[in-house]
C-alpha cells in the first residue's frame, strides 16, 4: 500500500513528476492556449500554464497552499475534442492539447456557476467583514454581475457559531469551496471540519455538529485566512477595545508581537515585505492607547526563562540522573501547545512551563508595571496585538491570571488593528516614528524573529551559545544570522557540538557550578512549523526516531510562523510569506542589539523585580504555566 | 452434495443470445489461463464490448490501458452498486449467474496483471451476500479461485465489499473513494483509475453486465459475439423494463432493437413516453419510438421505465430531479445549486408562477452542468428536464392551465 493519508484521495495534489532534465525529450509539451502556442512542462497542470504565460483564469476553491479540489468549477476551460469543459486547475497537460480559456461557451458556465454560487451566499457585503477582500466578490464584479439570476438567501438560515474565543463561523456565507477543510485536514492535518450530509444539505460542519469550542479545533485559524468569503473570521473584541479607550478611568495598554508590523502594511493595500515598527507605535498612541510595549521584550524574557528551564532539564538527566522529559518543546504557540494538549497529550510534561511571549507581558503589566508607574492593576486594560487567532484563546485560559487579574485582557489580530488605524482616520504607512515606551524599551532582534519559523530557536542559540561558552556567536555564524534554521522548508534539524565552555555567568550562578559537565557534548535541536510537520516530529519521537534525541524543538502551529498566522492579512500565500520573513530578518539586521541576554531592560527586570533570578520562585508564579491534558475524546 | 457435473452447467428459465445462453462453469477461466493476455485482449477487442454501465467505453482499451500501466499492484473492481432508478439486472445476473461474473473479473485480473479483484455491492443488496460468499468459497475449492488457479501460477482472489447507500458510488471514482473509506465523492479525472485508482493503484472498474460478457468471448469468440447487435453497438443487453407494461422484468435482446419493438415484447399499451438510462437518462416521446437502443441511437444502462397516457410528465419529471437534489454528492457547484434550481423551476411551473424566460435560463443553466459538472451525475441530472420539457411542451405549458401569462417568477 501507498501511503495512505487522510485527505480524500479526490483532493489529493496530482502526483507527475517533473522530468529531471528539462530539454530531456518529452519533458515539455506544446500546447496552443487561445490559439497560442506556448510551451510547457510535462505534468503542469492548465492553470499553472495559463498563468506562467500571463492568461487569466478565475479561481475559487484553489488555493496555492492547499491541494487539488476541482470543485467550484469557476476555473473551467475548454480542451477540444473533449465534451466536457475542464478544471484549469486539476487538468495534467500531458498531450498535445489545444485550450481556450474564455470561449462564449466557458464564460457562459463560469457565469451561470458564480450565479449559483451567489444564490446560496447569504451576505450584503457592506456588513460584512470581508467587504472589499472577498474573492466571491470579485468574482461577481469580474464577470459582470448586475442581478442575482437564481435568486439570493436574504435571511440568514444557519445560527452562528460564536463558541470559540478564536474562530467564529457563519455558514451563511460559506460557498462550499472545502478551503477550510483542506487546510484543517490536509495542511494543518488536524480535521475538525468536513463535509457532512450530501446533495443540497451539504455544509461544513464538525463532529456531531458540535460547536468549535467543544471540538479538537487548536485555534490557529488558518481556516480563517483562507476562506474566501465571510464565512470564517476572528473573534473580533475591538468595540470592547474602543469602549476601554474611551472610559477616562481605565489604563489602556498594547503590547505589539513581531509579525504583525511586518504584515500591516497589506491592510492598507501595501505590497508584502516591509515593516511598520515605528509608524504603528506612533499610530495606536493617536487612536488613543496610554502605552505601547513591545512584545519582544518578553521575547527576551522567554528565551533567558525558557533556555534556563533547558539547561536545568539537561543538568537534571545528565549529572543528577534524574527523570526529566526531554526534548523540551517550546511552548509560544498557543495552536500548537492546544494541539499537543489534544492529540499527545502524554508529552505534556515535554512543553517548556514558561509561558509565551504574550502572556509573560500580560503578568508583568499587571505586576511590576502598575508597582511602577502606581496604578491599580484593576484599571489597566491589557491589549496583545499578535498575527495570532489562538492568542484570543490563550488570554482567556483560566489559568492565565497569576497577576491576580486577568493578565491579558483582549488579543487582537493584525486585520482587526489595521481596521482600528482605519477607523480612527489614519494612514499608516505616512505616519512618522516613534519608539516604544518605557520601562521595557526597545528590544532585540532575537525577540523580533520570534515572528519566523526557526527563529525562537535562533534567538535561544545566540543567547545559549554566548553565554555556555563563553565565545562570540558571531565566531561560529557570520553577522550570527544562524542560517540552518531560517527557511520554510517544513522541518529543520541542526546539530552544535560544544567543544569548548566558558564560566557560568551571574544571572545563573545559583543554578549550576560550571559547564564542564557540558563540555563534548552535541546539542541536538530542531524546529517545525504547520501541525502537521509538528505531527511528523512527535510520530518520530513516538517510534524512537532521530528526533527524540533532540534537546530542545521549536514548534510552531501555523506555517511560516506566527508571520503566517491566523490573524495576518488575507490572502496568504507561501511568496507573501517570504516576503514577511524578509522584513523580520532585514528589520533584525539593523538593529543594535541582537541577542537576548544583552537586553539592558531583561538585566534591570532579574535586579528589580525578579529578583531570584530566572526559574526563581517569583518568575515560576508569573511567567511560568501548566497545561490540560485534554485527549481527543469530547464528552 | 452435487457432483462437480450437476453443478457445472447452469440452469435457469432465462434464454438469450449472449449472457443467457448456455456455459459451462469454469470453462472461461480454463480457456483464459492458457491464453497469452495479448490475445484476450485481442478476443476481447474483435468482440467490440463496450461498457455496460451506460458511458461505453471499449472494454479492451481499458484492461489494455490497466494492463500497460506500471505499478507493483493492480485491481479488478467490479461495480455492483445498481443504483440508477429502474435498472435491476445486476441483481439477476448476481443471483443467478454468479460464474459469469467472478469469471470475469478473474479473466480480467489475468489479463491486466491484478491479484485482487473487489466486488463493491450496492448497500440495499447485501441479502445477496451468504450467497455470494458461498460461491466465491465454492470457486476456491474448485482451484478457480485463490492461490495458483487451474495449476497455473497466477493467483487471484475476490472479495465483496458493500456500499452504504449512496447513488453517486456508481460513479466509478467515487465508488474507489468509497471503497478506500473516505467519503463517496468523484475525483478529478485525469488521472483515471486504470493509472490512479484504488489505493493509487490502476485499477479497471466494470459493471456487472460488462465482466459477464467476458467468459462467453473468451469461449466462443468475439466474431461469436459481435454476430449480435449493431456494428457499433456488439452484443446484446440487459434491460429492466418497469412500468406500465404488462410484462415487466429483465430481458436480455440484441443491440439494436427499437423501442417500439421493446415495447411489443413487454406488452406496452397507450405508451406515451419512454424513459430510457434511467433518472439520468431520456425521456422518449411516442414520436420518436422507432429510434434504436445501442451507443449509435439512444445509449442506456438498462434501465427502460414506461410510462402511458394517465402519467403527468410533471411529476414524472419532478420525481427525477427530487432524486438528484437529494443524490448529488455536494461537491461541485453546478450539481450541488444546480439541481435544485431545476426542481424549484418545476415547482413554479406546477403552481403556475413562473416566465417562460426563466424556464429558458434554466434550460441554459442545464446545457451547462451538463458540461461543467465534476461527474456523470451532475452532467448528465438535467437531462430529463431538458427532454421532457421540450418534448411534453403542449402537455406540461397549455394543457394544464399553467400557460405562464399568470406567473410572475422568475425574479
Amino acid at each position: 500500500m501507498k501511503e495512505k493519508s487522510r485527505t480524500p484521495m479526490s483532493q489529493q495534489p496530482l502526483t507527475i513528476e517533473k522530468p529531471a532534465l528539462e530539454d530531456g525529450i518529452g519533458s515539455k509539451v506544446t500546447v496552443e492556449i487561445n490559439e497560442k502556442k506556448v510551451q510547457v512542462f510535462f505534468g503542469q497542470t492548465i492553470l499553472q500554464a495559463c498563468k506562467e504565460n500571463q492568461i487569466h483564469v478565475p479561481t475559487l476553491c484553489h488555493h496555492p497552499d492547499l491541494c487539488i479540489a476541482g470543485t467550484c468549477r469557476v476555473c473551467v476551460v475548454e480542451v477540444e475534442g473533449m465534451r466536457t469543459l475542464q478544471t484549469a486547475c486539476s487538468f495534467p497537460i500531458t498531450a498535445p492539447i489545444k485550450i481556450k480559456t474564455s470561449s462564449t461557451m466557458v464564460r457562459k458556465a463560469r457565469r451561470h456557476i458564480i450565479d449559483l454560487l451567489l444564490s446560496e451566499h447569504y451576505g450584503e457585503c457592506y456588513s460584512c467583514v470581508r467587504n472589499n477582500n472577498c474573492e466571491l466578490q470579485s468574482l461577481a464584479k469580474e464577470y459582470g454581475v448586475d442581478s442575482y439570476t437564481f435568486g439570493h438567501v436574504d435571511k440568514p438560515v444557519f445560527e452562528m457559531d460564536l463558541s470559540s474565543y478564536s474562530v467564529v463561523r457563519d455558514m451563511n456565507k460559506c460557498v462550499n469551496c472545502r478551503r477550510c477543510v483542506r487546510t484543517c485536514i490536509d495542511l494543518q492535518e488536524v480535521g475538525v471540519l468536513e463535509a457532512i450530509d450530501r446533495g443540497d444539505k451539504t455544509h461544513i460542519g464538525t463532529f456531531l455538529e458540535k460547536p468549535l469550542a467543544d471540538v479538537v479545533c487548536i485555534n490557529c485559524g488558518q481556516c480563517i485566512n483562507r476562506c474566501p468569503t465571510g464565512a470564517l473570521k476572528a473573534n473580533d473584541p475591538s468595540d470592547e477595545i474602543w469602549n476601554a479607550i474611551d472610559d477616562p478611568t481605565k489604563h489602556v495598554v498594547i503590547q505589539t508581537a513581531p509579525s504583525p508590523r511586518a504584515a500591516i502594511g497589506e491592510v492598507f493595500g501595501l505590497e508584502p515585505g516591509k515593516s511598520f515598527t515605528g509608524e504603528m507605535n506612533t499610530a495606536l498612541r493617536r487612536i488613543g492607547f496610554d502605552v505601547v510595549f513591545d512584545t519582544n521584550f518578553t521575547a527576551d524574557l522567554t528565551i533567558i526563562e525558557e533556555g534556563t528551564e533547558l539547561i536545568l532539564r539537561l543538568y537534571k538527566a545528565l549529572v543528577k540522573k534524574e527523570q526529566v522529559a526531554i526534548p523540551q518543546f517550546t511552548s509560544c504557540s498557543p495552536g500548537w501547545v492546544k494541539y499537543l494538549e489534544h492529540f499527545y497529550p502524554e508529552y505534556i510534561d515535554n512543553l517548556s512551563s514558561a509561558k509565551s511571549p504574550q502572556q509573560m507581558f500580560g503578568a508583568l503589566i499587571k505586576t511590576f508595571y502598575a508597582q511602577k508607574k502606581g496604578i491599580d492593576p484593576k484599571d489597566i486594560v491589557s491589549v496583545a496585538v499578535m498575527p495570532c487567532a489562538a492568542k484570543k484563546f490563550e488570554c482567556n485560559r483560566p489559568e492565565m491570571a497569576d497577576s491576580g487579574f486577568k493578565d491579558v485582557d483582549y488579543g487582537l489580530t493584525t486585520r482587526e488593528l489595521g481596521q482600528m488605524i482605519k477607523e480612527a482616520g489614519i494612514y499608516l504607512p505616512e505616519m512618522p516614528h516613534s519608539h516604544f515606551d518605557d520601562p521595557f524599551g526597545d528590544a532585540s532582534g532575537a525577540g523580533l524573529i520570534f515572528g519566523a519559523t526557526g527563529g525562537v530557536m535562533e534567538a535561544a542559540l545566540r543567547t545559549v551559545i554566548e553565554l555556555v561558552t563563553g565565545k562570540k556567536v558571531e565566531d561560529i555564524f557570520a553577522n550570527a544570522d544562524i542560517i540552518p534554521l531560517r527557511g520554510f522548508e517544513g522541518i529543520k534539524y541542526a546539530e552544535l557540538p560544544i567543544t569548548e565552555v566558558g564560566p557560568v555567568p551571574k544571572i545563573l550562578q545559583h543554578l549550576v557550578p560550571d559547564w564542564n559537565w557540558l563540555k563534548g557534548a552535541t546539542l541536538k535541536v530542531a524546529v517545525a512549523h504547520g501541525t502537521a510537520n509538528a505531527k511528523k516530529i512527535m510520530e518520530d519521537i513516538k517510534a524512537g526516531g532521530k528526533f527524540s534525541e533532540c534537546h530542545f524543538i521549536e514548534f510552531m502551529a501555523c506555517p511560516g510562523g506566527c508571520l503566517g498566522g491566523g490573524g495576518q492579512p488575507i490572502p496568504t500565500s507561501e511568496e507573501v510569506r517570504k516576503m514577511r520573513a524578509k522584513a523580520i530578518y532585514d528589520e533584525d539586521n539593523s538593529l543594535p542589539l541582537r541577542k537576548s541576554h544583552e537586553n539592558r531592560h531583561i538585566t534591570d527586570i532579574y535586579n528589580e523585580f525578579l529578583t531570584d533570578g530566572p526559574c526563581g520562585h517569583i518568575s515560576h508564579k508569573l511567567l511560568h504555566t501548566h497545561y490540560v491534558k485534554r485527549g481527543k475524546y469530547i464528552a | 452434495m452435487k457432483t462437480q457435473s450437476e453443478t457445472n452447467i447452469i440452469k435457469t428459465e432465462r434464454t438469450g443470445p449472449v449472457l443467457f445462453s448456455t456455459y459451462k462453469r469454469g470453462e472461461g477461466i480454463k480457456k483464459a489461463v492458457k491464453q497469452k493476455r495479448e490475445d484476450i485482449l485481442f478476443e476481447l477487442k474483435d468482440s467490440g464490448l463496450k461498457g455496460r454501465g451506460g458511458a461505453g467505453f471499449p472494454t479492451s482499451t481499458k484492461w489494455m490501458l490497466t494492463a500497460a500501466a506500471k505499478a507493483d499492484k493492480k485491481f479488478i473492481v467490479c461495480n455492483a452498486d445498481e443504483g440508477e432508478p429502474g435498472t435491476f439486472k445486476d441483481r439477476v445476473l448476481l443471483m443467478e449467474y454468479p460464474a459469469l461474473v467472478f469469471e470475469g473479473m478473474v479473466i480480467g485480473g489475468y489479463t491486466v496483471g491484478a491479484k485482487v479483484g473487489i466486488v463493491y455491492l450496492r448497500a440495499e443488496y447485501e441479502y445477496m451476500l451468504e450467497q455470494l460468499e458461498n460461491y466465491l468459497s465454492n470457486m476456491r475449492e474448485d482451484n478457480l479461485l485463490g492461490e495458483g488457479i487451474l495449476g497455473t501460477d497466477f493467483s487471484f482472489d475476490i472479495s465483496i465489499r458493500l456500499g452504504s447507500g449512496a447513488y453517486v458510488c456508481g460513479e466509478e471514482t467515487a465508488l474507489i473513494e468509497s471503497l478506500e473509506g473516505n467519503r463517496g465523492e468523484p475525483r478529478n479525472r485525469p488521472p483515471f483509475p486504470v493509472n490512479t485508482g484504488y489505493m493509487g493503484y490502476p485499477t479497471s472498474v466494470n459493471n456487472v453486465e460488462t465482466l459477464a460478457a467476458v467468459p462467453h468471448i473468451i469461449t466462443k469468440g468475439g466474431s461469436w459475439f459481435k454476430k449480435h447487435g449493431t456494428d457499433k453497438s456488439t452484443g446484446s443487453k440487459l434491460f429492466s423494463v418497469s412500468g406500465d407494461c404488462e410484462n415487466p422484468g429483465v430481458y436480455e435482446l440484441p443491440w439494436g432493437i427499437t423501442i417500439k419493438e421493446l415495447l411489443e415484447i413487454v406488452g406496452a399499451k397507450n405508451t406515451k413516453a419512454v424513459q430510457v438510462g434511467g433518472a439520468s437518462g431520456v425521456c422518449i416521446p411516442k414520436t420518436q419510438f422507432d429510434r434504436k437502443l445501442g451507443y449509435e441511437d439512444v445509449p442506456t444502462g438498462g434501465s427502460i421505465i414506461v410510462f402511458n397516457e394517465s402519467r403527468d410528465m410533471l411529476h414524472v419529471l419532478k420525481n427525477f430531479m427530487e432524486f438528484f437534489v437529494e443524490e448529488s454528492c455536494g461537491q461541485c457547484t453546478p450539481c450541488r445549486i444546480g439541481n435544485v434550481k431545476l426542481l424549484e423551476g418545476i415547482n413554479m411551473i406546477e403552481r403556475g408562477d413562473f416566465t417562460f424566460k426563466y424556464i429558458n435560463t434554466l434550460k441554459e443553466l442545464g446545457k451547462t452542468m451538463q458540461v461543467a459538472s465534476k461527474c456523470g451525475l451532475g452532467q448528465s441530472s438535467p437531462n430529463s428536464f431538458i427532454s421532457i420539457l421540450e418534448n411534453f411542451k403542449d402537455e406540461i405549458f397549455h394543457t394544464s392551465g399553467n400557460n405562464g401569462l399568470n406567473g410572475k417568477a422568475g425574479k
